[in-house]
Order: C-alpha cells, then structure tokens, then sequence
C-alpha cells in the first residue's frame, strides 16, 4: 500500500518536473542543428575539397616534401611540449594541492593565464623576448643561436599555450583525494618515489591522460602563437596548421584542404581516446564498486 | 620507555597547539590522548609519527632518539581516522603494501608475502573480504583493513588518530572492545587519539587528558576519575555538578552535609553518583524539587531544581540505580531532602 502511493508519488513528480515533450525536440532539434551547421558541415567541406581533384592529387600533396616537413615539425614539437607540459602540471598541481604558501591563488591565476590571453599575444611577446631587438635576442644572435622564426621559438610558443592543460585537469582532482593515502604510504614504510608512482598516480591517471590528450591536441593545432614565431619558412619552420594556410593563400586548395583533414582526422581520434578513457574510467569505478 | 615525548612544543602561526609537552609511555601500554577539539591531540599523535615537525622537543622511540628521522624510518603503525586505504588497491593489496615497498634484500618472498597478508586478515577476522575494494568495505571493515595493513610492517609503536570517530555508534561498542582484546594479544605499545571521554575509560590502560595543548592529568582510568587533578579534568571525565561556594551555595551545602568547615577550596564538584536524595516530609522546609528523570540503562539520572536564597534556580543532577529510585516513590514536583556524599574541591 505504501510502496504504491510511494511510486504514484514519484510519477507524478517525474511528470510535474519534465518539461513539456515540445521543449525537449525543439532543444534537441536546436542542438543538433548547430552541430551540424557549425561542425559536421564544415568537417564535410574539408573532406570534399581535399579529395575535389582525386585520390592522386590528395595523396600526392599529402607526401609532398613541403608537407611531410610540416608533418615532421608538427610531431616535433609534440613531442618535445607535451612531455614538458605533464612534468609541470604534475608538478604544479602537487605544489598547489599539498603545500600552503603566500600568493598561492596568484599563481593559479598565472597557470590559467595562457587561456586568458590571445595566443598572438604570446607569440608577439616572444618576438620581443628572443627577437633581433629583443632582451635576450642580441645575446642569442651573439651566440649564433636563432630562436624566432625558428624551431624553439615554435616549441616556446607552444609551451605557453598548453601549459595550463594538465595543471588544470589535476589540481583539483589532487585536491578532492587529499593527502591521507600518501602519509599512509609513506607511514608503511615507502619512499617518496614509490608513494608518488604506487599511490598518487594511480589515483589521478585518468584525469592525467585525459589532460595529456587534450595538450597534445593543442600543441598540434596550435595557429596564432606559432604564427607569430614561426615566419612560415616552407620546409623549415611550417607546422601543419601554418602549411595549411600558406598553401591556402597561394591558391592550392587540395594541398591546403589535404593538411587540414589530416587534422580533422587528429581531432576525431583525440574525441575516440577521450571517449575511450572516459568508458574506462567509469568501468574502473563499476568495477570496484560491484566486484 | 617506549615512547618519550619530551619538552615539544608546535605553533600554527600564531595559535599554540602544544605548549612543552613531556610524556612517558611505558612498554606495552595502551594510552588514550584525550581531549576536546583542537588541543593539539591529533598534532601530537601526528608529532610522534613524523608527519609533522615539532618546533621544539625530541622524541624518542624505543630509546632512539626520532625528531629527525622521516616517518618511513621510524617503525610506527599509523591509523587514520578516516582510514586513508588505497582505493585502486583490493584490501589483500593494501595490507601487502608495507611489505612490497621494502627494498629488495629485506623483501619476504611472494609467497611469505600472501601468508603473512592472510594471516593478519585472519587476525581482523575479514579475510573473505581480500579482493574487494575499499569502496565496497563498510566503515568497521575498512578500520579493521586499516589496522592489519598498520600492523603488517610490524610497528615497534601503533598509533591511531580518532580510530573510531566516523563509526556508527553500535560498530563503535564492538570495536572498542574488539581493539582492547586485540592490543592484549599483540602487546604492541599504542597510542589513540580520542574527544569521548567515555571511549577513553573504556578502551585505554592509561589516559592523557589534553586541554589547549597542555597535560591536564595523565594516569589509571580509574585513578583521573576518582582524583581528578583540577576542575577541567574534573567536568571533562564524566558528568559532574558544580558549586561555587561564593555564589550563595555556602548555607544549603552545610545542610546537604558538605559543611563548610570541610571545604578545601572555593569551588565543589560534586558526581551525580555521589547525592543521595529523599523524599521529604510533608513539614519540611526543602528547598530542591525534583523536576524530571531519564533511563541510562541500570541507571536513573534524575534532574533536580534547587530555589536558592535569592530566588534564583539552578539544576542539580543526581544519579541512582533503577531500583533504588523505584523505591522511593517520587513524582515530578516532589519536595526532596539532598545530601552530598563526597565532593572534590577546587580553588
């Protein structure tokens, strides 16, 4: 008797509470419809104008060595930025989420920085640094070392603007676990080390993954800073987003079009893997709680 | 000694949490720190562990001399109150952990390792429960999993911090009593941090009663409840009712039969157990009604109103067995003759 009006109770509520069936196709509707306007058409667009002249002529910008260079330079600098980004934000989410020190919240401001400012800002600041004028550019020019419109200033440019990615992913993920699990790794006899691979990371690997992912997509899509830095020497210090504007601008559109379903392509497996870990995640968490 | 605290003291900016704080635990011991929130209780035990540094004072373990060594060397079991297990650990994994990260040549063998791991899920009585996970323990299992993983390094000292605050009050009584069992099989020196007074009296062989970062009293449950060394530790441990002899309680005490010839301070702290009430006669000039009573149990606490000179009441409380109080005949209201068995005095 009771389960019963308990149940009518809740249906009732569920009914009070949804929003009328209209509401819920026209957001839907709506959603949907700026997806595809905004997203799936253009990805559409990329693809039709990459392949317009046939799979040879796509084949044959894509290995053109002009492109194959800006593909190299891109995984470069990847490689080189990535790494450096995870050992600072790993870095810096320990130092927020364990330590109390003065100007604590000023430095999580300055992590996020990089999201507030306009990456050509960031390229321009460079410029000024390390340029010929620049502070610090005579004394690199002095010892024959170029770093604007050059391969390190790309991966300077680079480091700013994905810097805040894994910082930003494990502060407060670090900050929910709290401290208990290592002091009592560290109480049991461990060293610092094994508490930080046996303990810390195993309790905040997804959200670093997933932090990692979304840098590495930056870092190889990244346009303004590096534009700014770069000075768009074909073969030299092209990246694959710059390829594909140069080329644009000189009226080779399948070259142009060809690079940029090559990135489309890098943003639908970095959707994939987010996806993946995500199921992961939650399958992990599934299977502890059921056993 | 097994643990010596000496002289240490620790500042929080500018909040003292300990003030020079000496302590001697002997072999074998089962201390209870004691104390209300934020007398440095925790901070103590923490100190003792090596998880936090004191800014004066050494300590000592097993006549070593421990301040600056890192809690990794220090031999101690630490429980946390809120159990600190590895949640992306099974149980078996989290009580193998202490054995794992030894270095290579003090490693048990795997197989040593597995035994010596369900040998003390045995000891906690959970071993059924070796490949689940933190997430699916209740609160008593996962204190229970703590505590084997605390003992599997075999700690020359054990130490836990409110082991028993997060608990329902039923798994509370039988852990309790499991752990006083457990410390007397295991014998291993232990120190527990504790705000329950009653929880203190109960489990521990000695207690240290705390107050803003000093010792109050440290000695025999018994010996803090029966001779409390001053009035803190008097209100602290146990239910008392206090009277100020300054405050026009000098002349209804003398009749009550705590004559002020005896008095030995300003201050009297009076047990409930330690007034004895009548009923009285239908002539008297009583002063103290009684308004109301509860069931503790094989106890009744009765709540007394005393009208003193000037008007002005006060609640008076008094505590007698179910049946003695049956006896008595008494309804709310009645008019009832008091006497005070035993006081401590204070100044």
């Amino acid at each position: 008797m009771n389960a019963i009006s308990a149940t009518t109770f809740i249906a009732s509520k569920k009914l009070t509470l949804s929003d009328p069936d209209w509401v819920r196709y026209a957001l839907i509707a709506l959603t949907l419809g700026i997806i595809g306007l905004f997203l799936v058409l253009p990805l559409l667009t990329v693809l039709i104008e990459a392949f317009a002249k046939g799979w040879t002529a796509y084949s044959a910008s894509l290995t053109h060595p002009d492109a194959l260079a800006a593909m190299r330079l891109t995984l470069l600098v990847a490689v080189v930025t990535v790494p450096l980004t995870t050992v600072f934000g790993v870095s810096a989410a320990w130092a927020i989420a364990r330590f109390d020190f003065r100007g604590k919240s000023l430095l999580i401001t300055l992590i996020d920085l990089p999201f507030s400012v306009s990456p050509v800002i960031a390229g321009l600041v460079y410029v000024l640094i390390f340029g010929a004028q620049g502070w610090l550019g005579l004394w690199f020019s002095g010892h024959d070392i170029k770093i604007i419109f050059a391969v390190p200033g790309i991966i300077l440019a680079t480091l700013f603007v994905t810097f805040p990615f894994v910082a930003r992913e494990l502060i407060p993920l670090m900050q929910e676990i709290g401290h208990e699990e290592e002091e009592a790794a560290l109480s049991l006899g461990a060293s610092g080390w094994q508490t930080f691979f046996k303990v810390t990371m195993p309790n905040v690997k997804w959200g670093l993954l997933n932090g990692v992912l979304l840098c590495n997509a930056r870092a190889m899509g990244e346009f303004g800073a590096v534009s700014v830095v770069s000075g768009h020497i074909r073969g030299l210090t092209n990246t694959l987003p710059l390829h594909v504007e140069v080329s644009y601008n000189e009226y080779d559109f399948v070259g142009s079009f060809a690079g940029a379903s090559v990135l489309a392509a890098l943003a639908v497996v970095t959707l994939v893997v987010k996806t993946v870990l995500e199921w992961k995640r939650n399958q992990d968490k599934r299977l502890k709680v059921k056993g | 000694m097994s643990i010596s605290v000496n002289h240490i003291s620790k500042h929080f900016g500018a909040f003292t949490a300990l003030d020079n704080i000496s302590l001697e635990i002997p072999e074998g011991e089962l201390v209870a720190l004691l104390g209300p929130s934020g007398c440095g209780k925790t901070t103590l035990l923490r100190i003792i562990a090596g998880l936090e540094q004191a800014d004066q004072g050494d300590i000592f373990l097993k006549g070593d001399k421990v301040t600056d060594k890192p809690v990794k060397n220090r031999q101690i079991g630490f429980v946390f109150q809120h159990y600190a297990l590895f949640r992306h650990m099974t149980v078996f994994d989290n009580v193998a952990f202490g054995l794992k990260v030894k270095p290579r040549r003090d490693r048990l063998s795997d197989a040593d390792i597995a035994k010596k791991v369900h040998a003390l899920l045995e000891l906690v009585q959970l071993d059924w429960l070796h490949d689940r996970y933190p997430d699916q323990l209740s609160g008593g299992q996962r204190q229970r999993i703590a505590l084997a993983r605390a003992l599997a390094v075999e700690p020359s000292v054990l130490l836990l911090d409110e082991p028993f605050g997060a608990l329902d009050a039923s798994v509370r009584k039988d852990l309790r009593q499991w752990l006083r069992n457990l410390h007397h099989d295991l014998n291993v020196t232990s120190i527990f941090v504790t705000h329950d007074q009653e929880e203190a009296m109960e489990v521990a062989s000695q207690v240290v009663v705390l107050n803003h970062g000093r010792i109050e009293q440290q000695g025999a449950p018994g010996d803090i409840y029966d001779h409390p060394a001053n009035a803190f530790v008097s209100r602290f441990i146990g239910q008392t009712n206090v009277f100020d002899l300054d405050e026009h309680d000098a002349d209804w005490l003398q009749t009550a039969g705590l004559l002020t010839a005896q008095q030995k301070g300003k201050i009297a702290h009076v047990r409930p157990h330690d007034i004895v009430i009548e009923k009285s006669t239908a002539d008297s000039d009583a002063f103290v009604t009684l308004k109301d009573w509860q069931h503790l149990g094989s106890l009744i606490r009765i709540e007394l109103v005393k009208s003193g000179a000037a008007g002005q009441a006060a609640s008076v409380y008094a505590e007698m067995p179910n049946d003695q109080f049956r006896r008595l005949h008494l309804n709310r209201g009645d008019k009832v003759e008091l006497r005070i068995r035993h006081a401590h005095w204070f100044h």
